[in-house]
């Protein structure tokens, strides 16, 4: 499948419908897919699925919203603050199920989705609740040596979405930075949905393939989204806004608090350009480190 | 040499620094060991490395703050910006000599609890394991650092995020987990090795008293005379150097 032609977001994001599992949130707390969170929210897309490592506001904000049903991660809360209100207050009144994950644990899931393998042993786990109290994992016996393994059965999501730097219209995709399980959540997921800073010409990601994370035949829909990430940073572009995180912690410990910032961040503005004409800070990137030039050739 | 006021925290990111020695590959979460390794890459261990789970590795101080291991002072000039599963993978197989963790609860045998505590009769609950649990299991040792306050010290845990040692005096022994399990206990007012997998008191921070620490805990707390380690020590204060450059790399005191 080659992407469609760059989408809008709103677009874009309705073809997510609700009931589905979405991956998000990948490269842990970089470039975090906040513009297509939000516009979840206002599309009011529920029942959904998340599955993600450590998925820092945004999943408590898509939970805060009533969208979620299931969440399968190793850690949900707010990275500058420590609790996630909106999940935690949802897990103690039973309104969403949890399974329980270590980062590796949803990282080597989404890996054996990625290979097309019913599940992979790991040496983690072994020996704590995430392991004992749940009945995902399985114990197994390594049966050339019979040393005890945990056995991680693969997630298949139904959406993976990537935030990134650059991509083409037809759905090839730079990006750089950290990418923490970027890589076997896109293998994994039926399809995937790219938010870019910019879409280039494919003549830009061809000048540079080892660059190349996503290639198009992955790839359902392109989005070009300015500040698709903020208030996580995104390499090269723009700094992590810690304020808002803190705001965020600040204002969302009651469901009321949170609908007050929803109303505010969310459904008050009707796109990612007047979202970001309501940020006041200064994220920009003060030491613009450009690379050694790489060459190709023939 | 004790050089000026410094503030507990200070002293814990100096102390957890010290468990990071030359040569060392170091899993860094969040939090005070961000500083930490910062501290010792500077000083100390000017050959360990930092490997973070979100995928970056570095050999250096990032040149600014920062909040997380994602901000972007910590993959400027990073030596690689990897993905977890070779982060992980290099804890998978044995790769990483020193892992650092913290937790709402700890045992006396290091078992680990970020996932929900008993309040009452009901449960809180917390964000959970992100890759601590991965660390408790497979990192070469482990050093945990938490706040010093009775509540967090309990007979067992509410639920074993971050795996420790076994019950049962053989420490990782008998434990199915491979890595070598919790090395040390850093707090803000003493540190603690751990003897045949139980908790120690090693040594006190200046000024605190041994039974306002031992009276924290609900069990009897061993002492390094009890499992043959020599006196109960003073925990080296920050040095001069140390505190200026924990105040360069958190200047506003944002985790310190």
């Amino acid at each position: 499948m080659t992407a469609d032609p760059p989408a809008t977001l709103r677009e874009a994001v309705s073809r997510i419908s609700p009931g589905s599992s979405v991956a998000a949130g990948l490269a842990l707390e970089h470039a975090i897919p906040f513009a297509v969170g939000h516009e979840l929210i206002r599309q009011g897309t529920d029942d959904l699925t998340l599955v993600g490592p450590i998925s820092d506001l945004l999943f408590d904000q898509l939970v805060g919203a009533d969208a979620v049903s299931r969440i399968r991660a190793a850690w949900v809360g707010n990275v500058s603050a420590g609790t996630g209100y909106r999940f935690r207050e949802a897990v103690e009144s039973d309104e969403i199920a949890v399974e329980n994950h270590s980062n590796f644990s949803i990282a080597l899931a989404l890996k054996a989705g990625a290979l097309g393998v019913p599940y992979l042993p790991t040496k983690s786990l072994l020996g704590s609740d995430v392991f004992a109290e749940s009945d995902l994992f399985r114990r197994g016996e390594d049966p050339f040596t019979g040393d005890e393994v945990a056995q991680v059965p693969a997630i298949e999501p139904d959406w993976a979405v990537v935030h990134a730097q650059r991509a083409s219209p037809a759905g090839d995709v730079h990006l750089w930075g950290n990418t923490g399980i970027v890589d076997p959540a896109v293998g994994a997921a039926e399809n995937v949905l790219v938010t870019a800073e910019e879409v280039v010409d494919s003549e830009t990601i061809t000048s540079d393939p080892s660059r190349t994370a996503i290639t198009r035949e992955q790839v359902a829909a392109v989005v070009e989204c300015p500040f698709g990430a903020h208030p996580s940073p995104v390499t090269g572009h723009y700094n992590r806004d810690n304020e808002y995180f803190l705001d965020y912690h600040d204002r969302t410990d009651t469901q009321a608090g949170y609908e007050e910032w929803a109303d505010e961040w969310v459904y008050g503005v009707d796109d990612r350009e007047e979202y970001m004409g309501k940020v006041d800070a200064d994220l920009s990137v003060t030491e613009p480190t450009v690379a050694a030039e790489v060459r190709y050739g023939q | 040499m004790a050089s000026e006021e410094y503030t507990p925290r200070e002293l814990m990111v100096t102390a957890a620094a010290a468990e990071i020695d030359d040569g060392d590959t170091a899993f860094v979460g969040m939090r005070l060991p961000l500083i930490a390794f910062q501290v010792a890459v500077s000083t100390h261990a000017p050959n360990s490395m930092a490997v973070y789970e979100s995928g970056v590795v570095r050999d250096s101080p990032a040149d600014g703050f920062i909040h997380t291991m994602c901000d972007l002072p910590n993959l400027n000039r990073a030596v690689s910006t990897t993905g977890m599963i070779d982060i992980m993978s290099r804890l998978q197989r044995g790769d990483v000599d020193v892992g650092f963790l913290g937790g709402a609860e700890v045992d006396r045998y290091g078992n680990l609890n970020t996932t929900r505590v008993a309040a009452g009769d009901r449960e809180i609950r917390l964000p959970g394991s992100g890759g601590a649990c991965d660390i408790a299991c497979m990192a070469g040792r482990t050093v945990l650092l938490m706040p010093h306050e009775p509540r967090r010290f309990v007979e067992e845990v509410n639920y074993v995020t971050s795996p420790g040692h076994a019950a049962d005096g053989r420490g990782r022994k008998n434990h199915p987990a491979p890595g070598g399990g919790p090395d040390a206990l850093v707090t803000s007012k003493a540190t603690f090795g751990f003897a045949d997998g139980e908790l120690y008191l090693r040594s006190l921070h200046p000024g605190v008293d041994a039974d306002e620490v031992l009276g924290d805990f609900p069990w009897d707390v061993n002492t390094a005379p009890d499992v043959g380690e020599g006196e109960v020590a003073t925990t080296a204060e920050p040095t001069a150097e140390e505190l200026d450059l924990i105040r360069t790399f958190d200047p506003d005191g944002f985790w310190t």
